[in-house]
């Protein structure tokens, strides 16, 4: 039971890290300040394991460091996705516009 | 998490769906066009897995939920506002702040865990803690350099890699101790703190030139440690995510080292900040050529092609509104004005590309370095804004300079090449630029901004010429 969980997770985590490799490899340069604040922001999707941890109150050591750890990850959700919104709307092609 | 309600089932499917737009986020961001819907899949995808995680069966209770996620928000949504030039130390401190999130949860897990905890889950949970708390008090050291609140001077002594990779060591062993003894509950305390302080001596001795290289590799670190509490958790979208995260870190890194002339491996072990070992050398005064705003505006509007050149000066003076203006009336006047970005140009990867844009310059002006430098020998003019280092001919043809064999703009075989700089200081490494005794090298003196500011001032004020 232990070692499937650790070989299905190995295979998971080889897998995304390849499809990460190749697709992150095509991002241009242009964009690497909004991919960095974006992959921060889905990285943060830890929160998932906190919010179980608060949820399920196993004990109040495990409470509270949950919930510590939702307030981190929520912030990082919420800050990542703006900042990176508000970066992208300011790249502005020439072509459309100012081709005059 | 072993038994099996049928919620479950509908959550493992949420979290397949959202693991899908998270990888479709990341592919869209690919171009600045599609960029935009890579934020909306991200996002679709982040509520549908908290949505999801709600239903989790093991949850009694909801408060604490709910009022983290309201905290959380209240301090998420002045971060996503701060300032364009604040960018860098908000990317360290979200570091921060996932690493943190993670080796609470992993802290967590061991003390509700811990005496019936399998090797396996003992290792992964240590490679999470470990990880994740020199990523969290790495990146507040690399914020707290960014934000001026630390020196940005790097702090060295003697040893120091031998301290590093003392105390590395012994979190390790502690690890293994626990992985073997996981009773041996009050290890944990120890190897957590060695981790933390380990964090901030490897982030000490890094410069403010080095920062690119070092967030991207937090931002590694970050992910890794997601993805190995993923392995703890059982999570596979947890896995997803800090695989994509991991490999999008460890990509900048590479792509950082590299503009750097550093070797991966030495990036790795966190050896940096060794070139501030140049001595002062170009003490002499050797003549340089200045010139007035005046005449850096007549000769900008007899140019047919401008390159301007950005680095962090022009960040530190907020200088990128002025270089807009400064775009315009040359654009406005026929010339041909393109920017040529240094990938390490800046605290952060891409910091040039979003100030210039926060600027309203169109993205596709912005040149990477090596679809431009091959343009330099028909540029009339290279207008070098606060940078340095990475315009160093030194770096090309001088075999004893500490940044030999860095890739450089190549500036200096355009007709002109014209830097604004405060002073004849040398830049962060400490090291001489032969660029500025150049024949074609024109100083012009003055802060960044209000230089910038006169030449647009002479180039509008006498625009019937």
């Amino acid at each position: 039971m232990n070692s499937s969980i650790l070989t299905n997770g190995l295979f998971i985590f080889m897998l995304a890290g390849f499809i990460g490799f190749e697709v992150i490899r095509r991002v241009s340069p242009l964009l690497h300040t909004p991919l960095m604040s974006l992959t921060n922001a889905l990285d943060a999707i830890a929160v998932v394991g906190a919010i179980v941890l608060v949820g399920e109150h196993k004990s109040t050591l495990s409470a509270v460091l949950g919930t510590l750890a939702v307030i981190a990850a929520t912030s990082n959700i919420v800050g990542g996705f703006l900042i990176t919104d508000r970066m992208l709307k300011m790249f502005k092609s020439s072509r459309p516009a100012a081709k005059s | 998490m072993t038994e099996f309600a049928g919620n479950q089932v509908v959550i493992e499917v949420i979290y397949l769906v959202a693991s899908a737009l998270f990888i479709l986020s990341l592919k869209w961001m690919s171009s600045p066009t599609t960029a935009r819907h890579g934020v909306w899949a991200g996002e679709v995808g982040m509520l549908l897995a908290i949505a999801g995680t709600l239903l989790h069966h093991g949850i009694v209770d909801y408060t604490w939920i709910a009022v983290a996620l309201v905290l959380g928000t209240i301090i998420g949504v002045p971060l996503g506002r701060v300032q364009m030039t604040a960018v860098p130390q908000r990317t360290a401190l979200s570091h921060a702040f996932g690493a943190l999130c993670v080796t609470l949860v992993g802290t967590a897990e061991f003390y509700l865990r811990s005496p019936d905890i399998t090797p396996f889950m003992m290792s992964v949970l240590s490679m999470e803690v470990i990880l994740g708390s020199l990523t969290f008090t790495g990146s507040l050291m690399a914020a707290g350099k960014l934000q001026e609140i630390l020196p940005q001077r790097p702090l060295t002594y003697r040893g120091q890699n031998f301290v590093n990779f003392l105390l590395l060591t012994i979190a390790v062993v502690l690890a293994v101790n626990l992985v073997l003894h996981p009773e041996a509950r009050q290890l944990y305390p120890f190897m957590l703190l060695i981790a933390l302080a380990f964090g901030v001596l490897l982030v000490i001795p890094i410069g403010g030139a080095d920062m690119p290289t070092v967030i991207s590799l937090l931002n590694a670190y970050a992910g890794l440690s997601a993805a190995a509490m993923g392995f703890v958790l059982n999570n596979k979208l947890l896995i997803v995510a800090g695989a994509l995260d991991g490999s999008s870190g460890l990509i900048l890194s590479v792509i950082m080292s590299k503009a750097m002339n550093r070797s991966f491996t030495n990036v790795l072990f966190g050896a940096f900040g060794q070139v501030q070992a140049a001595a002062a050398a170009g003490q002499e005064a050797k003549p340089v050529r200045s010139a007035t705003a005046e005449e850096t505006a007549a000769i900008l509007s007899a140019a047919n092609k401008v390159v301007v050149v950005p680095g962090y000066g022009m960040a530190v003076a907020q200088a990128q509104h002025k270089v807009r203006e400064l775009y315009d009336a040359l654009s406005k006047r026929g010339v041909d004005v393109r920017f040529a970005i240094h990938p390490v140009a800046g605290r952060m990867p891409g910091h040039m590309n979003v100030l210039l844009a926060e600027a309203d310059i169109p993205y596709d002006r912005l040149m990477d370095m090596d679809d431009i430098n091959g343009d330099f020998p028909q540029t009339d003019v290279a207008l070098v804004i606060g940078a340095n280092d990475v315009t160093n001919p030194a770096a090309r043809n001088d075999a004893s300079s500490p940044i030999y064999g860095m890739p450089i703009l190549d500036v200096d075989k355009a007709h002109t090449v014209m830097v604004i700089k405060r002073g004849m200081s040398p830049g962060f490494a400490g090291i001489d630029n032969p660029l500025y005794y150049l024949d074609n090298t024109l100083m012009l003196f003055g802060d960044a901004k209000a230089f910038v500011g006169s030449i647009v001032r002479e180039l509008t004020g006498a625009g019937h010429s």
